[in-house]
């Protein structure tokens, strides 16, 4: 097998941006590797329009979106191996994978991008008592049996969970011929984006009980029924509230994971919040020339944000690579996260690192109105935003020009917070 | 009229049905779900209990003693997951000394080696996340740990291999005498046996009843139970268990054999045969023992919680004898009755041997080979595999690195997975932290292919349990 200085692992939309990027950045050794039959990962069965506007100021589908990178991708010559699955990376940046025609086999790359993506919080990880039958599905096992094998899951649904996924398919199946009866949601707030709400929800009459949850699901072989019932502030079923749905589905949109079992096995160090890789400004890992981008190191709202981090990650392997792999030391200042701000990426700035801006992107932990966003270098503000309103369904993102930080030498570290505005 | 039917294709029925294929008889399972190894064989703590907890002098001490000294060589003659992993009974509370020195000295009655106490010491040494109440605990090095599907599975395709045959769907109705034997009523048509074996776990009251004056009553006693990821592996290394005492009766916390941990069962007697749900009470129950003698449990890693029943018997004893003349009871099966199968197997086909006066099989194989999974091989033969067979490339189980080749093998096996139930207890496909979220779509494709049906026929676990209802559209 030859050896390749750059080894993308992932040919979704975080993997085929960073290629692309990196070889703009000038690297022309590049292997992408795909676990699935083709690129563009989980974006092929996300047959709804809306992705695009940021990048592209056009209303694409999942499969369009894709397509235009991995146009791209195809154009600049950037070989990727698909039905690839990579088995371990080591800390010494040793990838195993296998597939049918290479059978397995080890790569030695100079720099690693962790393009992984995200998989679902399925019904095991909830806990939620009953019966185990058919019929419980999490909504992008949902999503991918409709919109790419055209097979119907169910006819009567009942949807727990209130992520876009959720809410896309709540649509989906009302389209396809399904009853969906009711979205039932754990917090007192959605986990997905208000437009998904409006047009998936609201423009067909669906409900969305907000703070309810699943708490028997009857069926012996296929589900038969769902009763939900509202929670209390710790989340625990109030007795009494329970509502029984007579349905033969269950969907799940209850939270994303990012998918780090590799980065584990690596040794790359996580942020338990994101359950993604730390990451400096530079997207750079905890171990030197391993970088990460979009799912794999937090659960982004929109795919631009994806590709815009994915490009940022691709340029940072290239010049790392075109340095000779040298890791300068610098002096690094921690982002500390305060008053519901939960987390950043990156989780610290080295300044001297850093190109003229840094992007700082975050989610809060609940729904917030009439904030502002505010960063301090040690006790200097050196940005402030109002924000009508914040809430955890939305990524929130902020660019800090470097100067700003180079000019504050005495900070020892960078907050992130909300303030009354 | 065949010689032997065994009704139940659970884990007693399988080691029964693998133990006469020794001797020259036609053998038929009945087996009322779609495979074998669906009722109390598929959820329950897979353990092999050492055997100092039941009564010295039952049939049930000497049965556990007896399958836990057959456990070793029979993984190794037919290929299943076990390990020596040793068991620890904790005391937390001083008070309870009696009881943990009565419990010793029941398991050397019963003949279980090794047996010692340990305190607290030791204990951590052995055991770092031990409750910081525990004292003292029994130690069974002999303890050990197993999966209960591959077990069943290998009795099974081993039975299958010398002979014996499978039918699946067929629930048994009704049970006459005829003239040499029994006319068993089935969903499927009749059926006549020489000897019938009733092997049919928390039912087997019900068929006993039909032959025997002598009623029995089996009670379904559900353990709810939770099972956490890989990530948990190592919490702890012995199965512990938490000594009955002054706190109650705890539930126990051990390592599986494929890197899991189990944390469970309640134990909660009800009236549905088939009640495997789950409760909010009894998972919260888990929860708040699970602490009792392991600390700092990782629940937050749980990747399924799930519910089996126990046949309990009143008398908490097997039942193993001719009900009426050539009907066999297998009942009462309930813990350790894993642990006791391989033993059961033996002392079940003895009794229906002697009633036929069967001959050896002279053409029994006792071997069996699993299926493989190239996660055990080196690299060079791992290499070697996939060039001769590419499906062992493609990966199909993400979380637990199954690939296409295995799962075409679990599909061929006779008896072979039909549902992709089972194909995940053949070969762990959907048993990882996904839970079949990325795999089952492929799984029911590589179904459907080689099972020459739709995919919309794939069903999880049997029919009526359809995971496809139509395509886009057709109902508008």
């Amino acid at each position: 097998m030859r050896e390749y200085e750059l080894v993308i692992i992932g040919g979704g939309p975080a993997g085929l941006a960073a290629a692309a990027a990196a070889h703009e950045a000038g690297l022309r050794d590049i292997l992408i590797l795909e676990r699935d039959n083709e690129l563009g990962g989980i974006l092929n069965q996300c047959i709804h329009n809306g992705f695009g506007l940021h990048t592209f100021k056009e209303e694409l589908t999942g499969p369009e979106y894709a397509g235009r990178f991995i146009q791209q991708v195809k154009e600049l010559g950037i070989p990727y191996k698909l039905n690839t699955m990579v088995l371990d990376l080591a800390a010494d940046k040793t990838v195993t994978a296998m597939n049918r025609e290479d059978g397995l086999f080890q790569l030695h790359p100079k720099a690693v991008i962790l393009a992984m993506g995200c998989r679902e919080r399925p019904r095991g990880a909830l806990s939620i008592p009953g019966c185990r039958p058919a019929g419980i599905y999490t909504a992008g096992t949902a999503q991918r049996l409709v919109n790419m094998e055209g097979y119907m899951p169910g006819r009567k649904v009942v949807i727990l969970g209130s992520g876009d996924i959720g809410l896309i398919m709540a649509r989906r199946m009302t389209l396809e011929g399904a009853k969906v009866q009711v979205v039932a949601e754990l917090m007192p707030y959605s986990g997905g984006l208000k437009r998904n709400i409006v047009q998936c929800l609201d423009d067909y009459g669906i409900p969305l009980k907000l703070s309810h949850t699943v708490v028997d699901i009857e069926g012996k072989k296929r589900v038969e029924a769902i009763t939900i019932a509202q929670v209390d502030e710790r989340n625990r079923p109030i007795p009494g509230t329970e509502e029984r749905y007579e349905c033969d589905t269950l969907l799940l949109s209850c939270g994303l994971i990012p998918e780090n079992e590799l980065s584990r096995s690596a040794g790359v160090e996580l942020n338990p919040i994101t359950n993604g890789p730390t990451v400096n400004e530079s997207l750079e890992t905890s171990i030197p020339g391993v970088f990460a981008a979009g799912n794999v190191l937090h659960v982004h709202d929109l795919v631009d944000y994806v590709s815009e981090e994915a490009g940022a990650a691709g340029r940072h392997a290239a010049a790392y690579v075109a340095c000779g792999c040298k890791t300068e030391e610098h002096k690094a200042l921690p982002i500390k996260c305060e008053n519901g701000v939960r987390y950043t990426v990156p989780v610290a700035i080295r300044p001297d690192a850093a190109g003229d801006t840094v992007t700082l992107r975050f989610r809060v932990g609940n729904v917030y109105q009439n904030k502002k966003v505010a960063v301090y270098a040690g006790d200097a503000c050196i940005f402030s935003r109002k924000r009508p309103v914040l809430a955890p369904g939305e990524m929130e993102t902020v660019i800090l020009k470097t100067d700003l930080l180079t000019g504050h030498p005495e900070a020892d570290g960078i907050t992130v917070t909300l303030e009354e505005a | 009229m065949v010689d032997i039917v065994i009704i139940g294709a659970g884990v007693s029925g399988c080691a029964i049905a693998r133990e006469v294929s020794r001797y020259q008889a036609d053998v038929l399972v009945l087996e009322r779900e779609e495979d074998v190894c669906c009722g109390t064989s598929k959820a329950n703590s897979a353990i092999v209990h050492a055997g100092y907890d039941a009564a010295n002098g039952s049939l049930m001490a000497k049965l556990n003693v007896e399958g836990s000294r057959l456990m070793p060589a029979l993984s190794k003659e037919l290929d299943f997951a076990y390990e020596n992993n040793g068991s620890l009974v904790v005391m937390v509370s001083e008070d309870d000394r009696p009881a943990l020195n009565k419990l010793y000295e029941n398991g050397v009655a019963n003949g279980v080696e090794g047996l010692r106490i340990v305190e607290r010491d030791e204990l951590v040494k052995m055991e770092p996340n031990i409750s910081d109440e525990a004292v003292a605990a029994l130690y069974a090095p002999t303890g050990a740990i197993v999966c209960p599907f591959g077990l069943t599975f290998a009795l099974a395709e081993n039975a299958a291999h010398n002979g014996v045959k499978f039918q699946f769907d067929t629930e048994v109705t009704g049970i006459e005498k005829v003239d040499g034997g029994w006319k068993l009523a089935t969903t499927q048509g009749d059926v006549e046996a020489k000897v019938v074996v009733n092997a049919a776990g928390v039912y087997a009251d019900k068929l006993h009843n039909m032959v025997s004056e002598d009623a029995m009553t089996i009670t379904p006693r559900r353990g709810d139970y939770f099972l956490l990821d890989h990530t948990a592996q190592g919490h702890v290394h012995n199965t512990i268990f938490q000594l009955p005492g002054k706190f109650g009766k705890g539930v126990l916390v051990a390592p599986t054999v494929h890197g899991n941990v189990i944390v469970g069962p309640t134990a909660i007697d009800i009236e549905d045969k088939e009640g495997v749900a789950t409760t909010q009470a009894g998972l919260d129950e888990v929860r708040a023992k699970c602490g009792m003698a392991v600390k700092d449990v990782p629940l937050r890693q749980t990747i399924t919680s799930f519910a089996g029943l126990r046949a309990h018997e009143a008398r908490h004893e097997f039942f193993i004898s001719e009900a009426a003349p050539g009907f066999v009871d297998c009942a009462g099966i309930e813990s350790p009755g894993l642990s006791s199968a391989p033993a059961i197997g033996v002392m079940v086909s003895g009794i229906v041997k002697d009633i036929l006066k069967l001959e050896e099989n002279p053409g029994f194989d006792p071997k069996r080979r699993g299926i493989l999974d190239p996660k055990g091989l080196d690299d060079a033969a791992h290499a070697e595999l996939i060039k001769e067979n590419p499906a062992y490339g493609t990966v199909v189980c993400r979380c637990e690195t199954v690939t296409e080749g295995e799962i075409i093998d679990a599909i061929r096996r006779v008896p072979g997975a039909r549902s992709v139930d089972g194909v995940k207890r053949r070969v762990r496909a959907g048993m990882g932290r996904c839970q079949g979220g990325f795999c089952s779509p492929r799984v029911m494709e590589i179904l459907a292919r080689e099972l020459g049906v739709d995919q919309s026929a794939i069903t999880k676990a049997g029919a009526g349990s359809e995971l496809i209802v139509g395509v886009n559209k057709d109902a508008i």
